[in-house]
């Protein structure tokens, strides 16, 4: 029975592990799939997301509507952000991860300024349940379930709707795609929307569980770069796989050594991968 | 004979792959080194041990110049061989101390740590044949990665030999420079003396590039950046070209950290992170990443404006630092030295033409 328990906890470490990494890592997967640039913004899209979901729940707005609000938002200041920057730089992917590197900067140092070093945090929600000895927050099973539902999801939008086979057509083949008619313009600029959705939904379904400063985007980074890393350019094939395997390995170290081991874990891990698999998982498995 | 030996010398540090070349560009170099060399007597102290602060920055930024500009690798981590050259140097000199001269062996042992594990990274990076954009990512991860580790080490168990890493609030007992004397040890605090010693670093640093990129191995590290499939054609073996530069660049970065870490007597974790990764970007970008005397010059310039903005305090200063880098990139491309170069360049042309007719 000991064991039993014991191998439970270890399938929550695992499930909170999985769904750290496919939530950080799938907006900025979508839009390096398709762009071919790394936003280093991606934190502060998260950040954006975490913020204004606390905002919202503090103005009495019930917790799920206030992450649904908190992932919008995300996305339209990700419009703006395609629509006033990176829609110049088409054509110069690594400039373009510069750029959003100056806007990272400049939104985090901003929100210090005009926000001040910490927001008051919202408590984690939906109480908690006991397996054995071990008792567990409800909300960590939450967060394993949204992230689940967000790559269904991914995967009903790329392949079931006209957009999803418009946004593949143009991350294959760009110029074909515009020759056919398609706006890939527009596609790109949905696109980035999307990931920075994505990432106000990460930013959003964390707040209650983190301490809001500026700089929290950055502790979702590293694992994000990882999993895309990884992963490769593909959301279903890349991420989804690339997240199983090094939550593995992060719920392994961290459960070994603590949260801060399981971080080198995936960094040796990942820099050992690419030695075998320069392409990530998605390019070994699409391979021709 | 000493002429032709002079103007085998110029042959040397001028080519293709640096700006600046003839009289007009060498008198100017002397006019800037004689200034540099009399400024401390006009300066007061502490404007002098800021300008040291200052020319330990450039080392750092002719690294990344190096390998972002000129092989078109974005190395986004270089802070990350400046933490470790700056705690090789904390960690070193606190146990050994500074008797017989050691602290320069702790500085140079520092760089060469730094560079130790920029080979075993780069090894792994370039010999898998990353891309530019992975690179970049891998190389950001790893410095975020050594500043968490480093803002854990609180604990007393935390500890090399006799010194304690103290987690974030990070070293801060080793001592400076100091070289053994007749008349007692003589010590480097950021004064004249060292501004001198790091000012006479940097114009070899600076010369020794100028040879290394105007030489056949600049030529390849430039013919990777422009084509890498051509220059791996033409027989060249990429990888080994990109992991020399990684580890030239690296062992800059660690020059910069070590020289840091000596010059204030202090090193702490956020010195790897985030926003202290950024900052380079931001000096080379600005000064122009594709010439080493251009990031050297906007290196200075912008640490200026970043300073002078400070006293609105440092997160106005760190806006403006990212609003310049944003704005770089979308309308100057080349950096506000090249393009202003350039501009300047095409009047005097203008004006020679218009002279002619």
């Amino acid at each position: 029975m000991e064991t039993g328990y014991l191998a439970f906890a270890m399938v929550m470490q695992f499930a909170d592990a999985f769904a750290f990494l496919v939530l950080a890592a799938c907006g900025l997967a979508i839009v390096f799939g398709m762009m071919g640039i790394v936003n280093l913004a991606h934190g502060e899209f998260i950040m954006c997301g975490a913020y204004v979901t606390v905002a919202a729940v503090h103005a009495g707005v019930p917790l799920p509507l206030a992450i649904a609000i908190g992932a919008i938002a995300s996305a339209l200041a990700g419009m703006v952000v395609e629509f006033a920057c990176i829609r110049h730089l088409y054509g110069r992917p690594l400039d373009s991860i510069v750029l959003t590197w100056g806007i990272s900067l400049v939104v985090t140092q901003t929100t210090l300024i005009t926000l001040g070093s910490n927001m008051p945090s919202i408590g984690t929600p939906y109480g908690s349940f006991a397996v054995g000895p071990y008792s567990y927050s409800v909300y960590r099973l939450v967060l394993f379930g949204s992230a689940l539902a967000v790559l269904a999801g991914l995967y009903i939008v790329f392949n079931w709707t006209r957009f999803g086979i418009a946004a593949r057509a143009t991350m294959q083949v760009p110029h074909m795609a515009a020759a056919s008619g398609l706006d890939t313009r527009r596609i790109y600029s949905w696109t980035f929307a999307i990931g920075a959705g994505l990432a106000g939904l990460a930013g959003g379904l964390y707040a209650p569980t983190m301490t809001l400063v500026p700089t929290m985007g950055t502790s979702f980074m590293t694992e994000a770069f990882v999993t895309v890393v990884v992963g490769g350019a593909d959301v279903i094939l890349g991420t989804a796989p690339a997240a199983a395997i090094l939550a593995i390995i992060k719920a392994g170290m961290t459960y070994w050594k603590g949260q801060l081991f399981g971080q080198i874990g995936l960094l040796i891990a990942v820099i050992v991968v690419i030695r075998i698999l320069p392409k990530g998982i998605s390019g070994f498995l699409t391979r021709q | 004979m000493t002429m032709n030996a002079v103007r085998r010398f110029f042959s040397l540090i001028e080519g293709p792959q640096t700006i600046g070349h003839g009289r007009p560009f060498w008198l100017g170099f002397a006019l800037v080194v004689a200034v540099a060399l009399v400024f401390p007597a006009f300066a007061d102290g502490y404007t002098v041990g800021n300008t040291v602060y200052f020319l330990n920055s450039v080392f750092i930024a002719l690294g990344l110049c190096l390998i972002w500009g000129y092989v078109g690798v974005l190395s986004f981590g270089q802070t990350a061989f400046f933490g470790i050259a700056g705690y090789s140097y904390a960690v070193l000199t606190i146990n050994v101390g500074t008797a017989y001269g050691f602290t320069f062996a702790a500085l140079a042992l520092s760089v060469l740590a730094a560079a130790l594990f920029a080979t075993i990274l780069g090894y792994f990076l370039f010999f898998s044949r990353i891309n530019g954009v992975f690179l970049g990512i891998v190389t950001l991860s790893v410095t975020l990665v050594l500043e968490r580790f480093m803002a854990q080490t609180s604990g007393p168990e935390w500890k090399i030999g006799t010194a304690r890493l103290n987690g974030t609030n990070g070293i801060n007992t080793m001592p400076p420079l100091t070289l053994p004397w007749s008349g007692g040890d003589f010590v480097f605090y950021p004064d004249p003396p060292l501004y001198y010693l790091v000012l006479a670093l940097l114009l070899i640093v600076y010369l020794c590039l100028r040879i290394l990129l105007n030489s056949r191995f600049g030529n390849v590290l430039v013919a990777i950046r422009e084509n890498p499939e051509r220059a791996e054609m033409l027989g060249y073996d990429i990888r080994k070209y990109q992991l020399g530069a990684f580890v030239i660049g690296a062992a800059l970065a660690g020059l910069s950290g070590a020289l840091y870490t000596a010059w204030g007597q202090y090193i702490t974790p956020s010195s790897m992170g985030m926003t202290a990764a950024a900052l380079p970007i931001v000096w080379v970008a600005v000064g122009g990443r594709s010439d080493i005397t251009a990031a050297a010059i906007g290196t200075f310039i912008v640490l200026a404006v970043f300073q002078a903005l400070t006293i609105y305090g440092n997160q106005y200063a760190l806006v403006v630092m990212g609003a310049l880098l944003v704005l770089t990139v979308l309308f100057m491309p080349d950096g506000l030295i090249l393009s202003g170069a350039a501009k300047l360049g095409r009047i005097t042309q203008t004006l020679r033409h218009r002279r002619s007719l």
